[in-house]
């Protein structure tokens, strides 16, 4: 696994053959990874893929069933959450309505045996750094949601965890606030360079924030990467899938070369691509992003003849659904190089794509 | 056009008087004319057979607190000022021992699964099953002479001879948190069950142990169920008669007994409507200043 981010250095968080058995529901499947230090490192995946779980194991609220963590180098396990040095925004916030916002952020500090003077001038930092100041007599209860987030996050990151776990944190807001709450998240994690484990179901808000994405699916990793590796080079269905926007051919393995493969397509063409988990004589499939189609077709690409069924004008985009045979392609456009309704629904098209931009995935 | 609802007959100003008519006849019938009528009584004057005549007269009230010499002068006698102070102090410490008591027993049985906690609820509501009277009795046996206590000290041989725990205050003690704790157990153990599991686990996460969790965050936010369960307790054991009757001896008395008394084998009606009116305003100012200060921490909290 290529992780040659910027931004690595030490081991923040080791997971080592973590699994956890609820009952006799699997959540999580053995898994292994680390998370480096000074990263931001988000766990994607659907509900009920384990990555609640796991972000409730490395705070210590879950024990594994097999596997053990490590937090820079020293193994935690059987440490109870008190005696773990990461804190955790909660998807709730659950901050405490009985304390006003300087006791919320000075509870952790208190735990800890901080002096007063030390503990006072630390809750003044937390609350400038997240641009609440003002409110610091307040309770919980008085706040937007918006801003208790933003408590929620003084409150966690004041006593100078080894590791910020934040539960799904951004569900909770409305879209507009969700938008600027990313671009706060990810500005407080280069402030304060603690390393950050987010967990969340939105690919959009992972590919935006993160430094590596692991991406769970039922109860595995699915793939393990930077929002680019995992948005061009799916390694396999469930990632080409889940991650943003795709359309999926159906074909057959002519031949494997190494990280290419011969494929006979269903429209009817035969290309070779790269490809990932591919056997000859089994059946993939190839995935080509909208955007990687282009429409009108250009010269030295793969050629289809279709009609035009279907215009979605979304502002800078286009997305135009193309029937070719009995496929349905999806292709997306850039309104600032072509004026919009340029195309119409019912008007015969012929599009194109290069090889290279398509990947052929194993099943 | 007027939406249909604002028509019909349950917006109608006429249905909200007459609707609620019948909660305002049981509440004049059972609750107000009562109310009203012991107030009668308790400025009346005492008839020479017992009951009363309809004479004004504050002399009851001033009976509560002086005695009326032969030529007719006041004199202070504090024999039944001692018996309200006894009341309030024995409500006291009875609110704040079930307090102590109850709040590990809540926390335990919510602690519990769920199927668990219902059979322990259970349990604690089981007493009220059984006559009151009867359940008071009991603690003759324990706490009487040759009760089980004094045969086990004895057994152990702690002690020979013993002074008889009952009649007195400590016997009255015992019978009156007896009596109210599962009105205190059960408001609190709501107020814990209606906490956010996510708060306790904040707690922990932010670096509190277990015992820093349950001082900090589980005890100040059941504070709405322990202020219920104070008051359940508080005001009954103001007026409570059976436990200073049977297990208070005739020698302590609590003001409970003493209205017993005055409208019983005294036959001093107003007096007794007079005892009465003071124990009702009494826990009436009680639960006056526990509202007023309710209000007062609410409009600060908004003003902050």
């Amino acid at each position: 696994m290529d992780r040659n981010s910027p931004h690595r250095q030490g081991k923040a968080v080791e997971i080592k053959g973590v699994s956890k058995v609820f009952g006799t529901f699997q959540a999580l499947k053995p898994v292994t990874f680390d998370i480096y230090e000074n990263e931001f490192f988000t766990l994607l995946g659907p509900s009920g893929c384990g990555k609640t779980t796991l972000l409730r194991m490395i705070a210590g609220f879950e024990q594994p069933t097999t596997g053990e963590i490590a937090l820079r180098g020293a193994n935690i396990q059987g440490l109870p959450p008190h005696r773990r040095r990461v804190n955790t925004v909660f998807q709730s916030y659950a901050l405490f309505p009985h304390m006003t916002l300087e006791q919320n952020i000075a509870f952790g500090l208190e735990n800890v045996g901080w002096e007063k003077e030390r503990r006072e001038a630390r809750v003044a930092d937390m609350l400038r750094l997240v641009h609440m100041e003002k409110f610091a007599a307040r309770r919980p209860q008085q706040l937007s949601g918006g801003q208790r987030q933003r408590i929620a996050l003084a409150r966690a990151l004041a006593p100078e965890p080894e590791g910020l776990l934040l539960d799904e944190p951004l569900s909770a807001l409305d879209l507009k606030l969700r938008q600027a709450m990313r671009d706060e998240l990810r500005t407080l994690q280069r402030q304060t360079g603690i390393t950050f484990v987010f967990v969340t179901h939105d690919q959009e808000e992972a590919l935006d924030m993160s430094d590596h994405i692991c991406v769970l699916g039922d109860g595995e990793i699915q793939q393990l990467g930077t929002p680019a590796e995992i948005y061009e080079e799916p390694s396999n269905r469930f990632v080409a899938d889940f991650i943003g926007e795709t359309n999926f051919l159906d074909a057959d393995v002519v031949s494997v070369e190494g990280e290419r493969a011969t494929v006979k397509v269903s429209l009817g063409m035969t290309l070779n691509a790269p490809q990932k988990k591919a056997e000859t004589g089994r059946p993939a499939v190839m995935s080509i992003r909208p955007e990687k189609i282009s429409i009108p077709a250009q010269d030295g690409q793969i050629p289809m003849e279709g009609t035009i069924v279907g215009v979605n004008y979304l502002g800078g985009y286009t997305y135009y659904m193309v029937e070719t045979g009995k496929t349905k392609l999806r292709v997306s456009l850039r309104n600032s190089l072509s004026r919009s309704g340029m195309f119409e629904v019912g008007q015969p098209i012929k599009v194109s794509f290069a090889a290279d931009s398509a990947r052929v995935l194993g099943a | 056009m007027t939406p249909r609802h604002e028509t019909s007959g349950w917006k109608n100003p006429g249905w909200n008087v007459w609707g609620l008519l019948p909660t305002h006849l049981i509440m004049l019938c059972t609750l107000i004319i009562p109310i009203g009528i012991i107030i009668l009584v308790s400025f009346s004057t005492r008839g020479p057979y017992g009951g009363f005549d309809y004479v004004f007269t504050t002399a009851p009230y001033k009976q509560i607190l002086f005695n009326e010499g032969w030529s007719g002068e006041l004199e202070f006698n504090p024999q039944y000022l001692i018996v309200v102070g006894r009341t309030l102090v024995l409500a006291t410490v009875t609110t704040l021992i079930c307090l102590l008591l109850s709040f590990p027993v809540a926390y335990f049985i919510s602690l519990q699964k769920a199927s668990l906690k219902v059979v322990l609820i259970y349990l604690v509501t089981l007493p009220f099953w059984v006559s009151m009277i009867v359940r008071v009795y009991s603690w003759i046996i324990i706490l009487g002479n040759d009760g089980v206590i004094e045969k086990t000290l004895r057994f152990l041989g702690v002690i020979d001879d013993m002074d008889s725990l009952l009649h007195g205050d400590f016997a009255m003690l015992v019978g009156l948190v007896y009596s109210y704790i599962p009105l205190m157990i059960l408001p609190i153990f709501a107020s814990i069950e209606k906490l956010d599991g996510a708060l306790v686990e904040a707690s922990h996460d932010l670096y509190g142990s277990r015992w820093t969790t349950l001082r900090r965050v589980i005890v100040p936010l059941s504070q709405p169920g322990m202020l219920a369960g104070s008051i359940l307790v508080f005001v009954p054991c103001l007026g409570a008669v059976l436990e200073p009757m049977i297990l208070g001896g005739g020698k302590t008395m609590m003001m409970g007994n003493l209205i017993q008394l005055q409208f019983g084998p005294a036959r001093n009606w107003p007096l007794g409507a007079a005892i009465s009116i003071v124990l009702m305003a009494s826990v009436l100012i009680f639960l006056l200043w526990r509202g007023l200060r309710a209000v007062r921490k609410e409009s600060r909290e908004l003003a902050a």
